[in-house]
């Protein structure tokens, strides 16, 4: 399945040959890496951030300070760009991750509108509100991404790689550990789980993807500016992962993929219906498919393909597998 | 002008918009503990009361009649949103609510751009007349009204919640919402009340605030962000906390703006909510009324 679809993306480049498309698909394997972290936060530690912006924003400012101010390389401006947001992520996560669920949501959607005031504000070291340009090419050992279809190759790669990683992790303790908590917070605990330390690892993880998705996107567009990464991005965010299916693997591509072309459609369909109206009005869209989708579908459009796959495998059995995972977990520490 | 007299000043412009903070605080504070929900779509409540009030008036309503219809009209809203999004999923979990109430205010928030477009409406001072002065500083007219709101409010929560037998329900329901049902009250029909209600309020703060600061399709955003910094000062069980959270958030955001720099006034808001939430995430104003979370 993984090489099926791995195989399309290789090939989509040569049989597309239009580089708007090249560009869309770019975007998306870029919200895909953001998505994917923001999907273990919420399928598998049952927590929501509405800052994954700020994140996705502190990335890319990392990579673009770095490289216009200092002449970064590459890879430790990728790699500043993962470890600023998830050490970020360490210091909220701490103190509100021990608390009852909402906690985390309202710290990270007041750290979101923080961090988006101060890349507006923060002239001297952000450039304000026009931001900052020159960022170099992404120069990987001496080889230079300066086209779409080599920035394609990339991103999608790493897409793959964060997928691996993901789906590796589904299947691993830690992955169980972090449903049995989503669902029974107590149950798991009893179980000798340690709750509040594994959702902060989901947090951090979720804000280290949201930076290089941020840092990649620097390098893509060689020009960063507040306007990205605002709340509605971050709630675009949250629909991308909610529309896919939580505690899905295969969620994030499905859900990222299916709101930017929808986002693109509604930009040149609005226009035809509401004359008068601007790009901001597909935003009353996300808002009516985000409450339809929660109340009609909460477990997304990838669960049901993911229930038939497993149709073999009982419920029992996952059950005692989850059991018996949760009780080496205890036993392992 | 003095500084003395400037302090003073600011600390009645600090708790005019506390006022309002704190309204929207108690509305949210209520809705939280009787349904377990954190709705932050009550900024667009506030919008929408605003907003409507507005349009009414400059229709030719009496400005009296334009108030009671828009408050009418949000809590119609309120209600009706909690039957249509909230309670066919009142069962889901706490990540879904809080979503659903995200996506109603992002929503709710598109539709008063469509409908009234980006510019910002205002609404006459209830009443004429100059500033009152009061110790060297000078209270807007519109200043005694919302204070007036705040009072009348507060103490008709009051009377309702220690009179009546529905206040008494509501008072069963946030100390234990298990047992209350087993009581046989019904957690719908007070979660539909709770909505309703919060509309009305978030509506009266709308109308109330915009003869100072206007109307604006987006105004909800912010006044629901500070709702929740109130009510999070507060301790977010506690309804006396949530005032003075309000309040204490007014006064702290006008003197921040006032004697440091007035580009800060809305970050103050959310610096004092990070800090809550990594030092005191039960609310400060928990310990002092000796109520434990």
């Amino acid at each position: 399945m993984v090489a099926a679809a791995s195989l399309v993306f290789a090939a989509l480049p040569f049989v597309l040959k239009n580089n708007y498309l090249l560009s869309i698909l770019i975007v998306i394997g870029i919200y895909t890496l953001v998505v994917e972290g923001l999907g273990v936060l919420m399928g598998y530690a049952g927590q929501v951030s509405f800052g994954q912006a700020a994140f996705f924003g502190i990335g890319g400012y990392t990579v673009a300070i770095l490289t216009t101010r200092f002449h970064c390389e590459t890879v430790p401006a990728l790699l500043a760009a993962m470890v600023l947001p998830a050490l970020t992520a360490a210091v909220i996560g701490k103190p509100t991750l021990k608390l009852r669920e909402h906690y985390l949501a309202l710290a990270t959607l007041a750290f979101g509108l923080l961090v988006h005031v101060f890349f507006n504000e923060g002239r001297e070291l952000t450039g304000g509100p026009s931001g900052l340009t020159g960022i170099p090419y992404l120069n990987a050992g001496g080889f230079i991404f300066n086209r779409d279809y080599e920035f394609y190759y990339l991103v999608w790669s790493l897409v793959l790689l964060v997928f691996l990683g993901v789906r590796n992790l589904d299947r691993s303790r830690i992955g169980r550990s972090l449903r049995a908590i989503r669902d029974s917070e107590v149950a798991a605990e009893a179980n000798g789980i340690n709750c509040s330390s594994l959702k902060l690892q989901a947090f951090v993880f979720s804000a280290l993807l949201a930076g290089l998705g941020g840092g990649i996107y620097a390098y893509y567009v060689t020009f960063i500016s507040p306007a990205p990464f605002g709340f509605n991005m971050s709630i675009q965010f949250v629909l991308m992962a909610v529309i896919g299916g939580l505690g899905t693997v295969w969620g994030p591509v499905l859900g990222t993929g299916l709101v930017v072309v929808l986002g693109e459609v509604l930009r040149w369909f609005i226009p035809l219906i509401l004359p008068r109206a601007g790009g901001e009005y597909q935003i009353i869209f996300f808002g009516i498919i985000l409450v339809l989708a929660m109340i009609f579908k909460p477990e997304g459009l990838g669960a049901g393909w993911r229930r038939k796959v497993r149709a073999n495998e009982t419920e029992t059995a996952e059950a005692v597998s989850l059991n018996a995972s949760v009780n080496t977990c205890s036993s392992g520490r | 002008m003095h500084l003395d007299d400037q302090i003073l000043q600011f600390f009645f412009s600090g708790l005019t918009l506390g006022s309002i903070y704190a309204l929207i605080a108690l509305a949210l504070v209520t809705t939280y503990n009787i349904t377990g929900i954190l709705n932050m779509a009550q900024g667009e409540f506030v919008a929408l009361g605003a907003l409507t009030a507005c349009s009414l008036s400059a229709a030719g309503l009496p400005l009296a009649a334009a108030f009671i219809l828009s408050i009418l009209i949000t809590t119609a809203a309120g209600g009706i949103l909690e039957r249509a999004a909230i309670n066919p999923v009142r069962n889901a979990s706490n990540i879904t609510l809080i979503i659903i109430t995200i996506g109603i205010s992002i929503t709710l928030r598109g539709l008063a751009l469509l409908i009234w477009g980006t510019d910002p409406y205002s609404l006459p001072s209830f009443t004429r007349g100059g500033p009152l002065q009061v110790l060297g500083a000078a209270v807007n007219s519109q200043s005694i009204w919302i204070f007036g709101l705040l009072a009348v409010t507060v103490s008709g929560l009051f009377a309702f919640m220690e009179r009546t037998y529905w206040g008494k329900a509501v008072r069963a329901c946030v100390i234990n919402r298990m047992a209350a049902r087993l009581m046989g009250i019904n957690p719908h029909i007070l979660s539909f009340a709770a909505f309703a209600a919060s509309g009305a309020l978030g509506a009266a703060a709308g109308i109330f605030i915009t003869p100072i600061t206007l109307a604006t399709y987006d105004m909800g955003f912010t006044l629901g962000l500070k709702g929740f910094v109130a009510a999070i000062i507060g301790g977010i069980n506690n309804v006396g906390g949530a005032i003075i959270g309000g309040l204490l958030l007014g006064v702290l955001e006008i003197f921040g703006a006032g004697l440091i720099s007035s580009g800060l006034k809305d970050a103050v808001a959310l610096i004092v909510l990070i800090a809550v939430l990594l030092i005191r995430p039960e609310g400060i104003i928990g310990a002092v009324s000796g109520r434990k979370v």
